[in-house]
């Protein structure tokens, strides 16, 4: 057999040599190939449900590759410049909890930014790892977290040395990226693993002159969305490993959580958008940015939005920046991000990834096409002039630095009572509390409430966030830690 | 032999034409071109397969869209046409001796040669010195455009394709401030006829109305349109198209027309009933 290269896809080789066979399904799903679910093989297609098969010999097993899969993990190993890639199918999140489940047992301590997914945050109510938070930077006009700088990497490194970890998200939501490189020699000078949430950072893998790779910078692991820039199906995503990590141990851990009914739709798609990107993810990105860098100085003619890029690069919290997100700050023009959000779709029929408090995030991708850029920055141009106010009377700082008063295990599982907002003030929240998207906590397990975060709370829910985490689905209380 | 041109109207409808033959094929960046030669309709032109105009019947149409606010504003000096890359608009907005500039805004360059070229009927009157012609996206065009045309036109093709943002909110919202405090915007409205046409004739005149203080409706009947039964819009910020109409004054300017005339201009206001009731239903 010739040897495989990035212009193959095992799985989805596979998955083809099986459909010529024809083989009789005597075998789970039910739906038999589609035909014992017309209405919805008609909403899918037959090519989709065809495909919708179970772990058998001829396509190897998630939970125990061998085969195809196996061959597949390894192109994609080669296609990130990682030691060990998996395939996984639990969301990024899953790829997430695995990296600190593999870095952390019970009471040990991981060292992240506070602007974390809370993904990490559940791992550690999983794991009973203990947090140590380093505050990330704030760009106050923005009102965006940052980076973490590499003082206060250091700073958290002598103080907590007996840290097994260090994880860095990267880059944010909002594009911005640490030093990646120097963060990771840091923690390795201290015999601490790196775990990288590279959840938004596929395509620097692929592209040309984006920042650098968890990969390059010599991290342990990372996490990365292959469905967001890579254009796999949505909950497929990867989780690389760098030469010092076991993987076979890393498989054990991915297990404990993982489905054992791994769906082949998603497994194909991370396979054929690997081949993809790894075949023309050049070309692919540079497209996409050209689009962003477009919109970006169009939105900037418009007046009042502030469509930020490298300009913001401080050498330390905003070490670098990926041209290809398209942030836009909206306060000036008297605007909440979230307000702009709701009437970019109420208005305009244009569905943007999110908006919070003072800006708004358009996700570019190769899928864009230019008409529709047109469109967007025309819809933004009419937001100003047809609801644009004086800029008075907004929230203007976002991030809150936490207080964290016990670990989020212990107070995810205390004795706990409802309070209403207001009475809930200066007790420990035994929940999360966050806007989705980006789904960065405002409140995790075991910090303090204060009057500020119960004020940005209710600024939140008044503007239109959408606010998720917490037992009482109107966040018109909050779960806390019982007195003793 | 026989050679057919044929457009899917619906699913279940088709339309035909003979053809003589095939005068142009090319693909521009944006669309598929076409033009033939028929014993019935003359020459005709086609982007991805759509009809857009007939030699025969294409003052029907260009007349309509031209006439209509150009009689109702009182004094149109600069003008603003989007699309219409054939040159059927222009050539009738010429032949007004008041309008002192005319930006035309056509997105594919090779529409405008091949008009030239294939299409005299329509494109003769694109060298005239107050045309200046822009290959440009309209929906970018006009965003930076303020307080500065007497009247839009808006020649669009249809809601899908190179045209699609031609019927968003954000392109006539870009069209009222383009405007003087006076202006007057008309567009190609679609059928109420098909369904499908009909949903996107409602969806655009909703969102017109939304960004116009005073938007009617008016009609008229163009043979190899699907139905035949076509809309314009009149969007505008001061005059009613019936009430501020003067027809003394545009009969004064002795224009020959062959469809448009002084009566027809406020009867094809009245529409049926069951136009003006899916006008209402969003309005």
């Amino acid at each position: 057999m010739a040897e495989l290269s990035q212009v193959n896809a095992p799985i989805y080789e596979a998955l083809r040599r099986l459909r010529r066979m024809r083989v009789v399904p005597f075998d789970v799903p039910g739906h038999k190939r589609g035909r014992g679910n017309m209405e919805l093989t008609e909403f899918l297609g037959e090519d989709c449900m065809n495909a919708d098969v179970n772990s058998m010999k001829p396509l190897d097993n998630l939970c125990h590759p061998v085969s195809v899969i196996r061959d597949a993990e390894d192109l994609a190993a080669q296609a990130f410049g990682a030691a060990n890639v998996f395939f996984m199918v639990g969301g990024t999140t899953s790829a997430v909890q695995s990296m600190i489940m593999y870095a952390c047992k019970e009471g040990e301590k991981i060292i992240m930014p506070r602007n974390v997914h809370r993904s990490a945050i559940n791992a550690l109510i999983l794991t009973g790892a203990v947090p140590v938070y380093v505050d990330p930077d704030v760009n106050h006009q923005l009102g965006i977290a940052l980076g973490m700088s590499v003082s206060q990497v250091e700073e958290a490194i002598r103080a907590n040395p007996d840290a097994k970890a260090i994880m860095v998200n990267n880059p944010t939501y909002y594009g911005i990226c640490s030093d990646l490189k120097r963060i990771t020699e840091l923690a390795h000078e201290h015999g601490m693993l790196v775990l990288v949430d590279e959840a938004h950072g596929t395509h620097f893998y692929f592209g040309d002159n984006f920042p650098i790779t968890a990969m390059a910078a010599g991290a342990d692991c990372a996490s990365v969305s292959m469905h967001k820039s890579g254009g796999s199906l949505t909950q497929s995503s990867f989780l690389l490993m760098g030469k010092n990590v076991n993987s076979d141990y890393m498989r054990q851990i991915v297990n404990l959580t993982q489905t054992t009914s791994a769906s082949y739709l998603l497994l194909s798609s991370l396979d054929i958008s690997r081949k993809r990107l790894a075949l023309s993810g050049k070309e692919i990105f540079a497209e996409a940015v050209a689009m962003a860098e477009y919109a970006r100085s169009e939105i900037n003619s418009i007046g009042g939005y502030y469509a930020y890029s490298k300009e913001l690069i401080n050498g330390d919290s905003i070490y670098d920046f990926d041209v290809s997100k398209l942030s836009v700050f909206t306060l000036p023009v008297g605007l909440a991000g979230i307000e702009v959000y709701d009437l970019l779709r109420d208005e305009y029929d244009i569905q943007i990834e999110f908006g919070d408090i003072g800006n708004i995030l358009a996700y570019i991708s190769v899928g864009d096409r230019k008409r529709d850029i047109e469109r967007l920055i025309s819809a933004l141009s009419e937001i100003k002039r047809r609801f644009g106010k004086e800029g008075a009377g907004l929230l203007t700082q976002e991030y809150i630095n936490p207080v964290v008063a016990e670990a989020p295990r212990k107070a995810f599982y205390a004795q706990k009572e409802s309070l209403p907002l207001e009475e809930s003030i200066g007790r420990v929240c035994t929940e999360s509390v966050m806007c989705y998207p980006p789904g960065i906590p405002i409140l995790s397990p075991g910090e303090l409430i204060t009057p500020e975060i119960i004020e940005y709370i209710r600024y939140a829910k008044e503007k239109g966030c959408q606010m998720t985490g917490t037992e009482d689905l109107n966040i018109e209380r909050l779960n806390v830690m019982k007195l003793s | 032999m026989e050679l057919w041109f044929t457009e899917r109207h619906t699913p279940n409808v088709k339309f035909s034409i003979k053809v003589d033959r095939q005068l142009y094929s090319g693909n521009s960046e944006f669309q598929r071109i076409d033009v033939f030669a028929s014993k019935e309709f003359g020459r005709f032109l086609t982007l991805d397969g759509y009809m857009m105009l007939t030699e025969k019947d294409e003052f029907i149409y260009h007349e309509m869209i031209t006439h209509v606010p150009m009689a109702v504003h009182p004094d149109p000096k600069d003008i603003l046409v989007i699309g219409a890359g054939d040159g059927g608009v222009i050539r009738e907005l010429t032949r007004y001796n008041s309008v002192r500039s005319i930006d035309l805004v056509e997105i594919d360059e090779l529409v405008v040669e091949v008009s030239k070229k294939f299409l005299p009927t329509t494109a003769c009157r694109l060298d005239d010195e107050r045309v200046h012609i822009h290959y440009e996206d309209g929906v970018k065009f006009i965003r930076s455009c303020e307080n500065k045309y007497d009247v839009i036109i808006v020649d669009s093709t249809d809601p899908f394709g190179p045209g699609e943002g031609l019927f968003t909110k954000e392109f006539y919202g870009s069209c009222f401030k383009a405007l003087r405090e006076d202006g007057i915007m008309v567009n190609q409205h679609e059928s109420p006829f098909y369904d499908e046409d009909a949903a996107a004739m409602q969806r655009s005149h909703k969102r017109i109305v939304e960004s116009f203080p005073i938007s009617r409706v008016y009609q008229a009947h163009i043979p190899t349109y699907p139905s035949g039964h076509w809309l314009f819009g009149f969007a505008s910020k001061k005059y009613h198209p019936v009430r501020d109409y003067n027809a003394t004054k545009w009969s004064m300017l002795g224009l020959e027309t062959k469809y448009y005339n002084t009566q027809l201009h406020c009867g094809a206001f009245a529409l049926p009933n069951y136009v003006e009731e899916m006008l209402r239903d969003v309005e």
